[in-house]
């Protein structure tokens, strides 16, 4: 990225949460930059903490959740200090709005399609019934519904799964928001879908310009989508770089396993690569580097010490003290190596289309 | 050329129509399918949401009756009417595993009695010390310990719920295992571990796998024949490394395309086929057929379509043998 222009800034973020009289830290100390009309990737698994760090930003944290230190910088404003509803009324859904995974659970199933469109946009932009309606039929339109008019005044089981999700992004952009936060938006529709929704999502992007967090445990998707890619483990930031440089030359030996054990990779008759073992329980305060237990490559600083972020390129950041410069020189896993020429070779289809 | 052809057909499905009712209105699921799975080997079917597979699951193991056909296990009907006895056959020897292992465990009963029901059923234990013995070594085998068993559910993971499925369906030491999405609930690196552990029993209990699915680049791993399903119907099938070199049918084309893959430069390039059933085939003069294209190589298609798919094979063929 040219032209680097912070749009957010997160600082030393942490968020905990009550579950019965004890305190799990989900978010633990996490500083990071987004730009300007980039696409940034957050990829992690279930529960290191990918969807919370987001919820943070607009504010839809669950009740016994709060962020307990660090800041939040949108437009001049900390939201980390935001308390009551009334705060977020000017940020969520207006210059920030999110795209939930199941398009089911985010519309309303006895109201119309077209009048939860219409709805945003006489609430937020002040407009008249007809003009609004007009708008949305546009923005139904632009989403790639074809026939938007007639479909307007239908409901949404008459949608199927890609329609709706196409409503809900629809929806997410009727106030032109300066960030749409994606989380997992294709995770429940088929692959042929995923593809049209990603697709979509990216071309709403050129035309409108607007930045995009795009949250996923699927790798594939993240090359589709992301520019830059934050890889999220046990509530942390543990790399962060250019989609080129976290994909052919990851650093940290998480973003490595994560690689290794993609079935896209993996050779018949071989056994396909695993972490063992599970992240940690994040009730309890963690003692050096948080994957050191299920890390082969794990040097003995890493039970004791939590590794500082290193600095690997311009864009490219890692937490590992395999980056320190006393540590043995480890290469990354063969399997990884060669990413593209593998999967070129295994996907002949991609060439001959 | 399929290894799999000498053997023995371990399973027959034969013009299979499946219909469901809704009010007056009949909704043909599962429309003239027919294949045969051979001893030993894993075949997967391939298909989206509504396509029909798990249907096609479901019938084998006798949850959903069959409109027309017939499916034959070791030679044997098992579908329609069957003797009570054949019918406890079926359910002791055809396991299946399902997509959902929070849906389908008992909530309200141990890992204990969750794993042991099928023993109980079948009476298949010498004495209480027995059934333990297989429960723990059931337990050890998918990777969970033998003091979970007193544990429930709702204790577990997802992957870990997964693995109480199957080791279920394991205990009763069965020749055929329907597996339904059994990976597409788990995260990226619990989903090796799983489909590790299903290749590691086939490989000590020569098991037969059918393998339901909606990703292709997941099966390609662990299957040897891969059917591709759309609609009801089944419009490819081939050897799973043929399917990827000759994808010939433009729904398969269009299922690989949107495959995402972790590569960032490839996804830049990437170019989607759109499927579009009703402008790509004309089917007004004459209707498709299942024909074979190249040693066990088939694929769903009219002879105008066939004669053009065979040039773009022998095409395709040149081109790869060039390389």
């Amino acid at each position: 990225m040219e032209n680097k222009k912070p749009i957010l800034s997160v600082k030393n973020l942490e968020v905990q949460f009550r579950v019965r009289s004890r305190v799990l830290t989900a978010i633990r100390n996490v500083s990071f930059d987004i730009y300007e009309g980039e696409s940034i990737g957050i990829v992690g698994e279930s529960g290191s903490g990918k969807s919370v760090l987001t919820k943070t930003f607009t504010g839809m944290l669950e009740e016994n959740g709060s962020v307990t230190s660090g800041e939040i910088w949108f437009e001049d404003q900390d939201l980390a200090k935001f308390k009551t509803n009334k705060d977020w009324h000017a940020i969520r859904g207006i210059k920030m709005s999110t795209v939930f995974q199941d398009p089911m659970t985010s519309l309303n199933p006895i109201r119309t399609i077209g009048s939860q469109i219409a709805e945003v946009i006489i609430k937020h932009q002040k407009k008249s019934q007809e003009e609004a309606k007009r708008l949305s039929i546009e923005m139904m339109t632009k989403v790639g519904i074809p026939d938007a008019e007639k479909r307007y005044n239908e409901y949404p089981f008459q949608y199927s799964g890609g329609m709706r999700q196409r409503i809900v992004i629809a929806i997410a952009l009727a106030c032109h928001p300066r960030i749409l936060i994606c989380d997992e938006p294709t995770t429940a529709l088929d692959v042929t879908i995923q593809a049209q929704i990603i697709e979509l999502i990216k071309d709403l992007q050129k035309e409108y310009g607007f930045t995009t967090i795009y949250i996923t445990h699927d790798l594939g998707v993240v090359a589709s989508v992301a520019d830059r890619v934050a890889v999220l483990y046990a509530g942390q930031i543990v790399e962060i770089g250019s989609v080129e440089e976290i994909f052919f030359e990851p650093r940290h030996p998480y973003t490595w396993a994560l690689l290794s054990s993609l079935p896209q990779l993996a050779d018949k008759g071989n056994k396909l690569f695993y972490i063992e073992g599970t992240p940690p329980s994040l009730y309890h305060k963690v003692v050096g580097d948080a994957f050191a237990p299920r890390n082969p490559f794990a040097l003995e600083i890493d039970f004791v010490e939590e590794p500082p972020m290193f600095q690997v390129s311009e864009t490219h950041f890692a937490k590992t003290w395999l980056l320190d410069p006393r540590a043995p020189k480890m290469e990354s896993p063969e399997i990884i190596h060669d990413l593209h020429q593998k999967l070129k070779n295994r996907f002949i289809i991609r060439r001959d289309l | 050329m399929s290894d799999f052809s000498k053997n023995e057909v371990l399973l027959s499905v034969r013009n299979i129509e499946i219909q469901f009712q809704k009010g007056k209105n009949f909704f043909k699921a599962i429309d003239d399918v027919s294949f045969d799975i051979y001893r030993g080997e894993t075949f997967s079917l391939v298909g989206e949401s509504g396509s029909g597979k798990t249907t096609i699951g479901r019938a084998i193991v006798r949850i959903n009756p069959l409109s027309k056909g017939h499916i034959f296990y070791k030679g044997e009907e098992i579908s329609g009417k069957i003797s009570k006895e054949k019918d406890r056959e079926v359910i002791r020897n055809i396991q299946m595993i399902f997509q959902d292992p929070a849906a389908s465990l008992n909530e309200r009963a141990t890992v204990d009695y969750i794993i042991s029901e099928g023993l109980y059923n079948f009476k298949l234990y010498k004495n209480e010390e027995d059934r333990l013995e297989k429960v723990r070594n059931a337990l050890t085998s998918v990777g969970l310990l033998p003091e979970h068993m007193t544990r429930y559910p709702h204790e577990f993971s997802g992957g870990q719920r997964q693995r109480i499925g199957i080791a279920r369906s394991i205990i009763m030491e069965p020749e055929f295992i329907v597996a339904d999405e059994p990976i597409s609930a788990l995260d990226v690196s619990i989903r090796a571990q799983v489909l590790n552990l299903l290749k590691d029993f086939q490989n000590k209990r020569s098991l037969t796998y059918l393998f339901i699915a909606h990703d292709l680049s997941v099966v390609r791993f662990i299957s040897d024949r891969i059917a591709v399903i759309h609609k009801g119907k089944i419009v490819e099938l081939a050897e799973t490394e043929e399917l990827f070199r000759h994808p010939i049918h433009p729904y398969t084309k269009s299922l690989l395309s949107a495959i995402p893959l972790p590569d960032p430069i490839l996804e830049k390039e990437k170019v989607l086929f759109v499927y579009d059933a009703a402008n790509i085939h004309d089917y007004s003069k004459e209707k498709p057929t299942f024909q074979e294209l190249a040693n066990g190589h088939f694929v769903l298609a009219n002879s105008e379509e066939f004669d053009r798919y065979k040039k773009e094979y022998s095409l395709i063929e040149k081109k790869l043998n060039a390389k």
